[in-house]
Parts: C-alpha cells; sequence; structure tokens
C-alpha cells in the first residue's frame, strides 16, 4: 500500500473509449439528391443485403430520415463509411446508444 | 421497348444506345468534376459533399478519418471519369466499365443538385429565368434519366 498520497495524474482522455464493447453503428442520412433505386443498389453491392431488406433501409432513409445500415467494430464501420462515401451517399458513424 | 442501357444478348457486358448529341453533353463531364476534385477547398458545399464527415459530433475523429481515406477516395473518383472519359463514345461497355459510369454520372448529379440546392420537392419552374440555371437543371434531369437507366441494367 501507498503510504503517500499518489501524485495527481491526467485524467484520462476519451472517456467513451474506456467503455468496451459498445458496438458502432453507421447511419446513412436522407438527402434529395441521390435517387432511390441507386441507394438500393448500393446498399445492395456494398452490404450484400437481399433486395427487400435493401429496399427497406432505402425508405427509412427516405421517410425518416436516416437508417442504420451496418454495425460492428470501429474499424469495420470506419471501412463501410469509407465505401459509403465514394458511393456518394451521405454516411456517419457513431457509438450505438 | 429498349432502354438506353441494357445488357447485351450475347457476351456479356451492356449496349449503350444515346445519340451522337448526348455523348457529347456527357463528354463535357469529366471536366466538370474534375475541375471540383482538383479545387481542393474544403470549405465548398460541393466539396464537402463529395468527402463527408464521418462523425457527427467529432471533429478531431473526421479530420483523423479524412486523412486517411481522402486520397483513396479521390484517386477512385479520378479513375471512373477517366474510364466513363475513355468510353463514352463506345457502343458496347464491360461491366466493370458500366459501374464507372455509374459512379461518375452520380458524382456529377451531387455536383449539380448541390450548386442548385435541389430538394425532394424542386420543379423546373424553381430553375426558370436564368439561362445557365435552365441549362444545368436540365442536364441534371437527363443524368437522372439516365442513371436510373444504369442502374436498371446493373440490378437487372
Amino acid at each position: 500500500m501507498a503510504q503517500v498520497a499518489p501524485v495527481e495524474t491526467e485524467r484520462p482522455t476519451g472517456d467513451e473509449d474506456v467503455v468496451p464493447d459498445l458496438p458502432w453503428i453507421v447511419i446513412v442520412w436522407n438527402d434529395p439528391i441521390n435517387l432511390m433505386s441507386y441507394v438500393v443498389y448500393v446498399f445492395q453491392k456494398l452490404f450484400g443485403y437481399p433486395r427487400e431488406k435493401a429496399t427497406t433501409l432505402m425508405l427509412d432513409v427516405h421517410h425518416k430520415g436516416r437508417a442504420v445500415v451496418s454495425e460492428g467494430p470501429r474499424e469495420k464501420c470506419e471501412f463501410d463509411v469509407a465505401r459509403l462515401h465514394a458511393h456518394g451517399l451521405w454516411a456517419t458513424m457513431q457509438k450505438d446508444r | 421497348m429498349a432502354g438506353p442501357v441494357r445488357r447485351s444478348r450475347r457476351g456479356g457486358g451492356f449496349d449503350i444506345r444515346i445519340s451522337g448529341r448526348e455523348r457529347d453533353v456527357l463528354a463535357t463531364l469529366p471536366e466538370t468534376l474534375r475541375a471540383v476534385l482538383a479545387s481542393g477547398d474544403t470549405g465548398d458545399p460541393v466539396a464537402r459533399r463529395l468527402f463527408p464527415s464521418a462523425y457527427l459530433d467529432d471533429e478531431e475523429a473526421s479530420k483523423e478519418f479524412d486523412e486517411v481515406v481522402r486520397d483513396d477516395l479521390f484517386e477512385r473518383r479520378m479513375a471512373a471519369i477517366a474510364t466513363f472519359e475513355r468510353t463514352v463514345r463506345a457502343d458496347h461497355v464491360s461491366e466493370d466499365e458500366l459501374i464507372d459510369w455509374l459512379a461518375a454520372l452520380n458524382d456529377v448529379r451531387l455536383v449539380l443538385g448541390v450548386r442548385l440546392a435541389v430538394t425532394e420537392e424542386s420543379t423546373e419552374a424553381d430553375f426558370a429565368g436564368e439561362q445557365a440555371t435552365e441549362a444545368a437543371y436540365e442536364l441534371y434531369r437527363y443524368l437522372t434519366y439516365l442513371e436510373e437507366h444504369v442502374v436498371g441494367a446493373l440490378s437487372a
């Protein structure tokens, strides 16, 4: 046991990062330019979703303004966001909460 | 009913049946896109649309992400433009080439759509009056038509 008071240490930074195993989610936001058929095509191509699921997600984006299209570890989500950006979709990622 | 783009009956790939005048218009698009990509103006709404932030509320993480992916994203876009430019007069393209067409067409639509501030309720009347604006919206609508057919052909 330490007898003296510990030296003040710096507060850990990035508090949210210490919560383990909280998955990340990728969100696609509605925009008025991308075609509905194109968005369905991209969801199928990038994520291998069946046409029905891709269509449901596209309609969520269109009507609710956003949809969660994938989730997982941070690195996977960053990869997905980059691919969505390459296809001209407006995508962001965040911790699921 | 034959659309402008459809899967070839044999030998794979896709047939492109559009007029020479349409191809003349399409041939101007690479220059438009390259100018936008080369400007490097990250404050431009068009650039922000092509290279969006990955995090809504974390500027630092968005910046890091951007530093990692921007070059690759830029190169991919330039490669698609190059394919599109090389094949814009072709009557027949491979699937990979048509995918590059789609990327180039979609990017130009994003550029025009942001510049015109298109909304889901936009109609022709919103862009009437000034000749350059009218022409830009006419092009936007033509590209919408063509892209619908490209997506349809690739999805079929």
